[in-house]
């Protein structure tokens, strides 16, 4: 356990041990099964920015669906705050690749979507939206729906609806996925934020090696299906780092490595 | 990281959402790829009225057989009063009827949808009930409901609950699967997850089925009133037939032909207004 706790003391968010399997698609009931985790157990302290990395197809998205609530685990448990998570919805914020925002509402509307199903005064949701729009270059777009907005733009409505949920958890499943990489890099900066300005605590999902070594403090490396943690590894140093920054550079090589199988040297 | 600043690429973007802004030319260009798009079915329709007021005269057919427009026109005028009378008894026929069935038929597909036994037990019977045919059960509801306003409600209302249900159907189901999810993650409930996207993604399809059935509905008070009817515009086609005043019944088909078609502009009128953001994303 000795890289499991970064920064502050207690964990926010521990998994343990959490495996999960689904019947194989078009098989009868009782018929194969596919492993999408087997044993996974990793921890996110607070205000930490911990990147579950992996090969497509490796239980990533399954492990951020059980932390939502949306499914529950077969085995293991997930705690958040010490309170136990076993589909139990609305713990925490969650962004996926899609962005998901409804078409027949403005992005004002949109953004308030957390709040509203709260329960939260319309107005003072609504307050608390623009001041985050503007925050995110949004200002202007506030009743324009998402159809007339670029994929950056929607990806950031997306984004504000999440931190609008006022949860202090986040669990980003590879939300710029489909972006270009311009766009991407911008988004990367806006994220960076999250925990500069917002103070959050954020699971990151992504299979894209250089944006997990840019904007985590840890990092796990996760098999291929069923997914196991294979490596923990600790970005170089907290703050601002470049593509080019040799350690960034020599990270990268290594969870490469990791990837592709080649056995950890010393860990 | 990147020498593009997010507020730059918002910029971007910005310019062309705002350049769609520009009120009085989007107008004027509106007006004109209306004009463009109304004149040539216009043109033809015109043409084709004064060929057949030219064939008929010069053909010598008599007006029994087929009156000339002018001679249409004529009694659309002088009776016009028993004309629109008429007119609005079958329009509240078809009103009420599809009002009934729309109502019916939207609480119906909602059980359908909510309900896997619901579903089971009604589904297929709504569906196989098309297979009877509306137009020959008519007789039937004269004799169950008179022959008054009630029968033809009833006759307008089953031809029209049909595509109500199944459109409504289909939209409550046709939500993303992925946004019902977010929903739920969120924390809300069946009852909110209906509100929040079900309801306003069935929408565009409940306005499809009911753009269908507003003209069909005129159909359906139509053949009543010709089974048995004491008033409305298929009575007074019927008699005007029976009488060879065929002028007479034209002018009463001119009369459903506009009512058919107001009323498919009022329903698109309605989704217009109701749906903003697909007119936005498409346009």
């Amino acid at each position: 356990m000795s890289q499991n706790h970064a920064r502050g003391e207690r964990a926010k968010l521990e998994v343990c041990g959490v495996a999960k399997r689904f019947p194989a698609a078009g098989a009868a009931a009782g018929g194969p099964w596919v492993e999408a985790l087997a044993g996974v157990s990793m921890s996110v302290a607070e205000h930490e920015f911990v990147t579950l990395l992996g090969p497509s197809g490796c239980g990533k998205s399954t492990l951020c669906n059980i932390v939502a609530g949306l499914f529950r685990p077969d085995a293991g448990t997930v705690r958040l705050d010490g309170a136990l998570i076993d589909g139990t919805r609305g713990r925490v914020a969650y962004m996926q690749q899609k962005d998901l925002l409804l078409p027949w509402r403005t992005v004002l509307g949109n953004a308030t979507l957390g709040l509203e199903v709260q329960g939260v005064d319309r107005a003072v949701a609504r307050a608390e939206a623009r001041d985050l729009l503007r925050e995110f270059g949004l200002e202007g777009f506030e009743a324009a729906y998402p159809a007339a907005l670029s994929g950056g733009m929607r990806q950031r409505v997306a984004l504000v609806r999440t931190l609008l949920c006022r949860r202090e958890m986040l669990v980003l499943d590879e939300p710029f996925g489909a972006l270009d990489a311009m766009t991407r890099a911008a988004m990367q900066e806006y994220l960076l934020r999250l925990r500069s300005e917002f103070h959050r605590t954020v699971l990151f999902i992504t299979h894209d090696v250089e944006e997990a070594v840019l904007l985590s403090d840890r990092i796990y490396v996760l098999t291929d299906r069923p997914g196991r943690v294979r490596a923990v590894r600790r970005a170089p140093e907290p703050g601002p780092r470049r593509a080019t920054d040799p350690e960034v550079v020599r990270l990268k090589a290594e969870i490469l490595d990791l990837l592709r199988g080649v056995p950890a040297g010393a860990d | 990281m990147s020498a593009l600043s997010p507020r730059q690429i918002a910029k971007t973007t910005l310019g062309a959402a705002r350049a769609r802004g520009a009120r009085p030319g989007r107008l004027l260009r509106r007006a004109g790829a209306w004009w463009r798009q109304a004149a040539p079915p216009a043109g033809l329709i015109a043409v084709l009225i004064a060929g057949w007021e030219w064939a008929v005269r010069a053909f010598g057919v008599p007006p029994y057989i087929l009156p000339p427009p002018s001679q249409i026109a004529a009694v659309l005028i002088a009776d016009r009063a028993i004309l629109l009378g008429d007119a609005t008894v079958t329009l509240a026929e078809v009103l009420l009827g599809f009002a009934v069935a729309f109502v019916v038929g939207v609480a119906l597909a909602l059980a359908i949808v909510s309900s896997r036994t619901v579903e089971r037990a009604v589904y297929p019977l709504v569906i196989a009930s098309q297979t009877v045919p509306v137009f020959a059960i008519a007789p039937l509801l004269i004799v169950w409901f008179g022959y008054g306003m009630a029968s033809k409600v009833a006759m307008a209302a089953l031809i029209v609950f049909f595509p109500i249900v199944v459109n409504t159907v289909d939209g409550l189901r046709a939500a993303d699967e992925d946004l019902v999810n977010l929903l739920r993650i969120l924390g809300a409930g069946r009852r909110r997850i209906l509100l929040t996207i079900r309801i306003p993604a069935a929408l565009p399809f409940v306005f499809s089925g009911v753009r269908i059935a507003v003209a069909t509905s005129v159909i359906g008070a139509v053949i009543g009133e010709w089974v048995g009817a004491t008033r409305g515009l298929g009575f007074d086609m019927i008699h005007a037939n029976a009488q060879l005043h065929i002028d007479r019944v034209f002018a009463a088909i001119v009369y459903l032909s506009v009512m058919a078609l107001a009323l498919f502009g009022a329903v698109s009128a309605l989704e217009w207004a109701a749906l903003p953001w697909r007119r936005e994303g498409t346009r």
